[in-house]
């Protein structure tokens, strides 16, 4: 077991490494230079000159990956060209929003989203499994960001039960907190539902077929524990699978929704980044959150075993 | 990641038989909904001119941020003065909003149709490279991990941010985050044909590896690729909406549902009909392509069922 997690980290490398390779040739290959961005209008030829020397940007440009790449190994990605400070720094103040926005939806979704999917398979043809999976297809079509104005214009505006946006830390009180994650927790949750709630009711349905289901349901076992128990159990591997796929949406979610909502977060920062071409930071948060993934996908695949002892490795 | 793509799509799927295909699908609701959706926005995209009431970029100062239904007294030609309806209101620069929705269907069209067709067509050749060519298939399939670990919106993002915004720019952004999916289908389908004796039996009696492909890999990768293609179509119009709202898609002025729907976030507190109307519209062409794509997944590849 140990070997297999060491052998999966291992794995990771060479993807993580061309991630790495793909987001810094590709912001190296754009046209305009970074030191001229930095020394702005009213720098002289000299001024550029010496930021380049600074930055290493007079080197070849493998030259530069290899510094580049180096830094990054040791926490520093560099310069903000935008923010006038370490990138470094400006994640570690951007994320705790992020990272709030990202665990509440995830733990809402998940909550919502599997008995929605048993539920449909258990009735399935039934006016509910169909009202489950209209919700589902369209919780694919809505963009993001209409799901979050229409909630907005419902909730904040119409009735005024909640704050319109912002972000509060929750240090400053719990309330205050929760208050203002539940709309955009609910907006960017609408797609995830939609993923994990499809996916649980096709698993369970394919399980709700074995011999052992009628074998629990003959032996006079309640409907609940068939489905919670034998059911869902053994329908957990490809749930747990979307979840883990599913975060490419949520971090995608994430940069669409902060703008929404003004969350202060790494998506914000993302947008703001790619607006000012402040590449240091746009290279940071793309590693960042790739490497969230990679590693939240390696979670999944260990997990398989504890989920599924028939799986091992 | 990896474990879902390849395990989704193993087994032969159905060769394309287009006469029963069109007549199975005809029969299913959800894919005549969707059809006939479609079908309402594709004329709408078309008769844009005829159906617009007002140039889509005509800026009127003097008629800014008028409720839906508001009525506009128009000099036509000679001379002589009429009312003309703004069905969904103006915008904050005296835009008409319906004229702009209508135009805007072009835009999602084009963009969800180019990136389908060009990214099935650049993960079918590549799949089908590192499929086939033994020596390629490692190096490939780890490239496309790494686009992979990637998530799209990002990566269309970033290289959006490369150039400078325009309607290519912005479909090559979201081409490149899909392509790898395509090659993973592609791929897993050509090494699992590659088994079959039928083809074990083309390579025994010398068939030249062109016609190979094109006569015996070829057609299994098909009924696949339509609706890979068909779920790509509707991704891409939501992503271009979200590159327009975010402000680095297709330029401001281009009516697209994005950038009708960027433009009034400021006043939306006050006046939502700029985003709801856009919405509403992108929402039922996603929802129509999406329908399409089940009706087509269930008709042509009933064992892509699992697949979102």
């Amino acid at each position: 077991m140990l070997a297999y997690i060491a052998r999966r980290l291992l794995a990771t490398i060479p993807v993580m490494a061309i991630v790495a390779v793909l987001v810094f040739s590709m912001l190296r290959l754009t046209p305009g230079d970074p030191a001229a961005i930095i020394a702005g209008a009213a720098a002289t030829s000299q001024d550029i000159i010496d930021i380049r020397a600074r930055l290493g940007l007079d080197r070849s440009i493998v030259a530069q990956f290899f510094v580049w790449i180096g830094n990054v190994l040791t926490g520093d990605f560099g310069e903000s060209f935008f923010f006038k400070k370490q990138v470094a720094a400006l994640i570690a103040d951007r994320v705790g929003p992020t990272l709030a926005l990202a665990t509440t939806t995830m733990i809402l979704s998940v909550l919502v989203a599997v008995p929605l999917g048993v539920i449909a398979a258990w009735k399935q043809g039934t006016w509910i499994d169909r009202i489950v999976m209209g919700f589902s297809v369209l919780g694919f079509s809505v963009p993001v960001f209409v799901v979050g104005y229409v909630l907005i214009y419902i909730f904040a505006v119409e009735l005024s039960w909640l704050p319109v946006q912002g972000y509060q830390p929750l240090r400053e009180g719990l309330w205050g907190f929760l208050q203002r994650l539940i709309l955009p927790s609910l907006t960017l949750s609408v797609i995830y539902i939609a993923l994990i709630a499809r996916i649980t009711r096709t698993s369970v349905l394919e399980v709700l077929n074995e011999d052992y289901i009628r074998t629990a349901r003959a032996k006079g076992l309640p409907d609940r524990v068939v489905l919670m128990k034998h059911a869902l159990r053994n329908a957990a591997v490809p749930i747990v699978t979307i979840i883990g796929i599913g975060v490419a949406l949520l971090i995608g979610g994430v940069v669409v929704t902060e703008s929404v909502f003004s969350i202060p977060g790494l998506g914000r920062l993302t947008v703001d980044a790619v607006l000012a071409r402040d590449y240091p930071t746009v290279q940071a948060v793309i590693l960042l959150f790739s490497a969230v993934y990679v590693l939240l996908n390696l979670v999944v695949d260990v997990a398989y075993t504890f989920l599924d002892p028939r799986i091992r490795y | 990641m990896s474990v879902t793509a390849d395990a989704l799509a193993i087994g032969e799927p159905a060769v394309l038989r287009t006469s029963g295909v069109v007549r199975r699908l005809a029969r299913n609701p959800t894919v005549v909904f969707g059809v006939f959706i479609l079908g309402f926005i594709v004329a709408m995209g078309i008769a844009a001119p005829w159906l617009a009431n007002f140039d889509p970029a005509a800026i009127n100062p003097s008629f800014r941020n008028k409720t839906p239904g508001a009525m506009e007294s128009v000099r036509v030609d000679d001379g002589v003065r009429s009312e003309v309806r703004h069905w969904m209101g103006t915008d904050s620069l005296g835009r008409d909003v319906a004229s702009r929705v209508v135009y805007g269907a072009r835009a999602s069209l084009l963009v969800g149709v180019s990136v389908a067709v060009i990214a099935v067509g650049i993960g079918l050749a590549v799949g089908l490279a590192a499929g086939y060519v033994r020596w390629l298939d490692g190096v490939v399939m780890r490239f496309m991990d790494g686009l992979m670990a990637i998530p799209a919106i990002l990566l269309a993002i970033a290289v959006v941010s490369l150039s400078s915004a325009g309607l290519l720019a912005v479909i090559v952004a979201i081409v490149i985050p899909e392509v790898p999916r395509v090659v993973r289908l592609v791929r897993s389908i050509v090494l699992s044909v590659r088994e079959e004796p039928y083809v074990e039996a083309a390579i025994a009696v010398g068939t030249p590896t062109l016609p190979l492909i094109t006569r015996h890999i070829l057609p299994n990768t098909l009924p696949p690729l339509i609706v890979q293609a068909t779920y790509i179509c509707a991704s891409a119009i939501l992503i271009e909406a979200i590159l327009s709202f975010l402000g680095v898609g297709i330029p401001a002025q281009t009516p697209t549902w994005g950038n009708i729907m960027a433009e009034g976030r400021t006043l939306f507190r006050v006046y939502p009909h700029n985003i709801l109307y856009p919405g509403i519209f992108l929402a039922l062409t996603v929802l129509a392509v999406n329908l399409l794509g089940d009706g087509l997944r269930d008709t042509l590849d009933p064992r892509m069922r699992k697949r979102l």
